[in-house]
């Protein structure tokens, strides 16, 4: 099934020919913004729980909600990205709805993480900062954040897994069954892999035809996830060489 | 520039309900090495600690007193707590070098007090490295990570970083506690060599370490100054009586 023009061409003959490539770029699109609306928003986040919040009850109700939001079933997700996003906010069924959501369902993960991994940075780094006259802000900036990076990277990597498979989400915010052509703005709908194989395994009318497509596009699907975590990985990597302690 | 060197007047802490230190009053002469010396949980730590205000970041802390350094107290309110870090560096028990470069590791304090000036910080860079003996050995490397260093050239790196903002004082908590006896002697050698251009401070636990090197010693007992004196008078003939036993080895 696996081919060259199959990766690179859009379906055919009513989606019993032809390749994936539209949905190829729509799942790196949906993936690549989810992480970048999800990573600055988790980051500070951790940074202002660790770092900021005092015991309150405001901060217990936020630990809650975040611990809550990792266990809310992804169809969920889809329903509150429907009515905030795609009808509330007016963004319509598109490529921005649809990684906004799929940034809320990761945002948990990227939160933990970098939490954990702000807890880990040695207490003598924050002294070894303080006491050479450094402010609370500079230790975070120059010293904290450096150090925790590659714990924070790990977060970033489980959730790309998470976004680029996920369905439920991206169902009713950005993915659509057929488009020939690739999106032009982040406000266009978009084919997605995961939606892709569902609908080709439920609406398809051949499936003699639709079927290995649909298998195919699993494949697909798995080996994009390992690219991105590859490349986040050998980042993290190269991070990490450089700072053992 | 006449410096007072530092003095510490009616200096209390407390911790919770703990008084942690106790009415302490002595002065530190300018470019000598002070050693404080006492048995573990006499507050010797703490004492230092507040002479660069690290311990303002604990909570349930009050203090009262005064710790004049260069004619102002620096418990003062318009105390920039930065600046005053900057004239007061701190070198810790275990070295702690920030997990980056050896450059970005001693360029860290000059980054913060905002000198961008590169071939200015090369300089500082350098004479601090000089200045700490390490220079010969990673003038080559300035941007390997400072994590590849042994644990002596690590506690060495730490001096270099608190010298690069040019202290008029530098504290120095048992700075050897972790080090091999080799690295130690050469940190040992090192403070003397440091007291033609600071005042130093250093909290110690090895009696001998303070004989050798100090030139005045403070003796601190459950948070009370008991003693403080040179160090040859406070060895040879001790005053009181608590001094004579523990430096005998009967507590401690």
């Amino acid at each position: 099934m696996i081919s060259f023009s199959f990766l690179t061409e859009p379906p055919k003959e009513g989606m019993t020919k032809g390749g994936i490539f539209p949905a190829i770029i729509g799942t790196l699109y949906l993936t690549i913004l989810s992480v970048l609306f999800a990573f600055p928003i988790g980051v500070l986040s951790a940074i202002y729980l660790i770092e900021y919040a005092k015991e309150s009850i405001l901060v217990t109700i936020i630990r809650t909600a975040i611990g809550t939001l990792a266990g809310v079933p992804s169809i969920i997700f889809g329903l509150f990205g429907l009515a905030i996003f795609v009808i509330t906010f007016g963004f319509g069924v598109s490529i921005l709805s649809g990684s906004l959501t799929l940034g809320i369902m990761i945002l948990p993960v990227i939160i933990k993480a970098s939490e954990e991994a702000i807890k880990a940075v040695p207490k003598s780094f924050r002294e070894a900062s303080y006491a050479l006259g450094a402010t609370k802000r500079q230790t975070i900036l120059k010293v904290i954040i450096p150090t925790a990076m590659p714990g924070i990277m790990t977060g970033a990597i489980m959730s790309i897994g998470r976004a680029a498979g996920e369905t439920a989400p991206i169902l009713f915010t950005a993915a659509t069954f057929y488009t020939r052509r690739l999106p032009k703005s982040i406000f266009d709908e978009v084919m997605a892999l995961p939606y892709h194989i569902y609908a080709l395994m439920t609406e398809g009318t051949s499936p003699e035809y639709q079927v290995p497509i649909a298998y195919g596009t699993a494949v697909v699907l798995l080996g994009l996830v390992l690219i991105i975590s590859s490349v986040s990985i050998i980042i993290r990597y190269r991070m990490r060489r450089k700072k053992k302690w | 520039m006449v410096k007072n060197g530092l003095k510490v007047e009616k200096l209390n802490l407390w911790f919770a309900d703990k008084h942690i230190l106790k009415d302490i009053s002595f002065s530190i002469p300018d470019k000598k090495i002070t050693a404080v010396i006492g048995p573990s949980g006499c507050g010797k730590t703490t004492l230092l600690r507040c002479f660069n205000r690290m311990n303002d970041m604990a909570d349930n802390l009050r203090i009262k007193g005064k710790i004049i350094l260069d004619d102002y107290n620096i418990y003062e309110e318009k105390v920039e707590l930065s600046s005053l870090r900057m004239k007061v560096g701190m070198v810790f028990q275990k070295p702690n070098p920030f997990p980056k470069s050896i450059y970005e590791n001693v360029a860290f304090g000059l980054h913060i007090k905002g000198i961008k000036d590169r071939s200015k910080v090369l300089g500082i860079i350098e004479k601090s490295l000089k200045d700490a003996w390490l220079w010969e050995e990673v003038k080559d490397r300035l941007s390997s990570s400072a994590m590849e260093l042994s644990g002596g050239q690590q506690q060495r790196l730490c001096i270099a970083r608190a010298l690069a903002t040019n202290p008029e004082v530098i504290l120095f908590d048992e700075p050897t506690s972790a080090l091999d006896p080799q690295a130690t002697a050469k940190i040992e050698e090192l403070i003397v060599e440091l007291k033609n251009s600071v005042t130093v401070v250093q909290v110690t636990h090895n009696i001998g370490q303070a004989a050798r090197i100090s030139d005045y010693t403070a003796f601190l007992y459950l948070g009370e100054l008991v003693e403080f004196g040179t160090t040859e008078k406070l060895f040879t003939v001790p005053q009181d009586k608590r001094t004579e036993e523990y430096l005998e080895g009967k507590f401690g």
